[in-house]
């Protein structure tokens, strides 16, 4: 009993102590690409492309899915408002947590699926076949080569794609609310003008910048760091995944609650919906 | 005399490449133990031993790719271990790496790969690249038509052969090759044994070959070296076996020189079996 005990707690230990080096390996990968960032940008043929298969790319489905969850957040509102007599409001719930929370949330989702695995692929099978070792081999460093143009792209991109995002969910809560649910279109838009503010929109571009740095780190580590063969590589694109989409959350979290303390700094008397 | 990263000796007598007392671990696993080499200016060093003795991890640390757990690397009396990331990475480009598998970039050309490391480091125009990277495919045989295939559609020992000529492109100093004929017809592994030999006479350079094939360490090699591995080693036994020329190997009186020389399995069968039958 004594020694299973001392079995758990040794194993338990374990853990703690190889996520401990895993947080402080990805903390020392993250200041390395920062360091390589101020030293000198990326050339333009390695920015170009990890640009366009970040943003050109990834438009179709970001936009598809703001339009859906736009058109699912109003379909989900209207019985509740309508018991109300509040339907006239729907736009303000509908946008409002678009800009300042499903926008930002899936835009960085489908990054991290789309974009953060197939990066922990690509650079898991460089690792695997020592494409990264022929690079440094060859006085290129890998974090300059590889990783920054990624990091650059997923964060500068990531707002653009929640812009995306926000402005096909505004759409689809448009047409879903007035033209299939017959809300009437002036208060629909009124009521959304009236309790939507830039600080809202701006929120969900500030949270969208720390996701999409988080996608590109966590995705180029896990790559970085892939065990040999196909299981290895394998296991990186989908932990670049669930690891980025847990941060997501997180991030998501704690970001909520320091951009409403500013807010309520700014403007101590808030914003009521009725 | 160790003095910031750099390390004072007589220039004349300075090996180009030195490690002392090298020890890399990888976990709990001792890969190489107190392994100290120097190699001078110009020699051909062929490192041989069986498969997992840690010959490719030795040569990886030459060029800093793996970082030695205790002793020293020491390249043209710098000491990698202390050099910043800008800093090894300047190193290196004095440096060419053939790869076991060549490391060819999959998502680039047979030009783009051989002209990556002028693009990164040298001003050459458009034109004086391709014209560079066809005479460097063309010394390795190569045509003009290769030049425009993506590496998966090569044979082995055309991959090999333009990781050759892309590790060559810069004129190195020191050249590293791990297992060069490895997977290749007798005929393409004396391609390359010859291309090697080419190199040298063309460029001084130093080179460490890592190796199990005899015939590349007698046509090759200046000098050898056997490591052995460490799991069949006594805690205070040497894991370096034999550091001499290429003739001396068939002269060795070590068994386990001879043994590898020969390529005869003797106890290794009943060892392995035990092994097998242990798990």
């Amino acid at each position: 009993m004594a020694m299973a005990l001392a079995d758990w707690i040794a194993d338990l230990g374990e853990v703690v102590v190889n996520w401990m080096a895993t947080l402080g390996d990805i903390t020392l990968f993250f200041t390395r690409i920062m360091a390589w960032m101020v030293r000198r940008l990326p050339r333009r043929e390695t920015l170009l492309p990890a640009f366009y298969q970040t943003g050109v790319l990834s438009l179709p489905v970001v936009a598809l899915t703001g339009t859906f969850i736009g058109m699912v957040l109003a379909v989900q509102s209207y019985s509740q408002f309508r018991m109300l007599h509040l339907e006239t409001r729907l736009g303000s719930i509908i946008n409002m947590s678009l800009v300042r929370e499903l926008g930002p949330v899936l835009a960085a989702t489908m990054l991290a699926g789309r974009v953060g695995s197939a990066m922990a692929a690509e650079l898991g099978t460089m690792r695997v076949t020592e494409q990264i070792d022929a690079l440094s081999s060859m006085g290129a460093n890998p974090i300059h080569y590889l990783v920054v143009p990624r990091f650059l792209a997923c964060l500068l991109l990531i707002p653009m794609l929640t812009i995306m995002a926000d402005f096909m969910g505004v759409v689809g809560g448009f047409f879903y609310s007035v033209q299939l649910l017959g809300i009437d279109s002036h208060h629909y838009w009124a009521n959304s003008q009236k309790f939507v503010g830039a600080y809202d929109l701006y929120s969900g571009l500030i949270k969208s910048l720390f996701f999409g740095a988080a996608i590109a780190v966590i995705a180029c580590h896990r790559g970085f760091h892939c065990d040999p063969g196909a299981e290895g590589v394998g296991r990186a694109a989908t932990n670049a995944f669930v690891y980025s989409f847990i941060m997501i959350l997180v991030l998501d979290l704690f970001l909520g609650i320091i951009l409403n303390a500013v807010y309520y700094m700014i403007w101590p008397q808030g914003v009521t919906l009725l | 005399m160790m003095v910031g990263n750099s390390i004072k000796t007589d220039a004349k007598q300075a090996p180009l490449i030195e490690t002392r007392g090298l020890t890399v671990k990888f976990g709990r696993q001792i890969v190489l133990r107190d392994i100290t080499i120097a190699i001078p200016h110009g020699q051909t060093l062929a490192v041989i031993g069986e498969s997992g003795c840690g010959k490719t991890v030795l040569l990886k640390s030459l060029i800093g790719l793996i970082r030695p757990t205790a002793g020293h690397v020491i390249f043209d009396g710098k000491d990698l271990a202390k050099m910043s990331d800008a800093g090894l990475t300047r190193e290196r480009r004095r440096f060419g790496y053939l790869f076991q598998s060549a490391a060819l970039f999959d998502s680039l050309t047979v030009a783009q790969n051989v002209a990556f490391p002028l693009r990164q480091h040298t001003d050459f125009n458009g034109e004086k690249i391709r014209e560079t990277v066809l005479a460097r495919l063309a010394e390795v045989g190569l045509p003009e038509s290769v030049a425009r295939k993506k590496p998966a559609e090569l044979s082995g020992g055309m991959r090999k052969r333009v990781g050759l000529a892309r590790a060559l492109v810069l004129n190195p100093e020191a050249m590293l090759y791990d297992e060069p004929t490895t997977g290749l017809d007798p005929i393409m592994s004396d391609v390359i044994n010859e291309l090697i030999l080419r190199t040298r006479k063309k460029h001084p350079v130093t080179s460490v070959v890592v190796t199990h094939d005899m015939q590349t360490v007698r046509k090759v090699a200046d000098r050898v070296v056997m490591l052995y591995a460490l799991s069949r080693l006594k805690p205070d036994e040497p894991q370096i076996v034999f550091d001499g020329p290429p003739k001396e190997l068939d002269t060795s009186k070590d068994r386990r020189v001879r043994q590898f020389v020969e390529g005869v399995a003797g106890e290794r069968i009943t060892e392995l079996a035990e092994q097998a039958g242990a798990t």
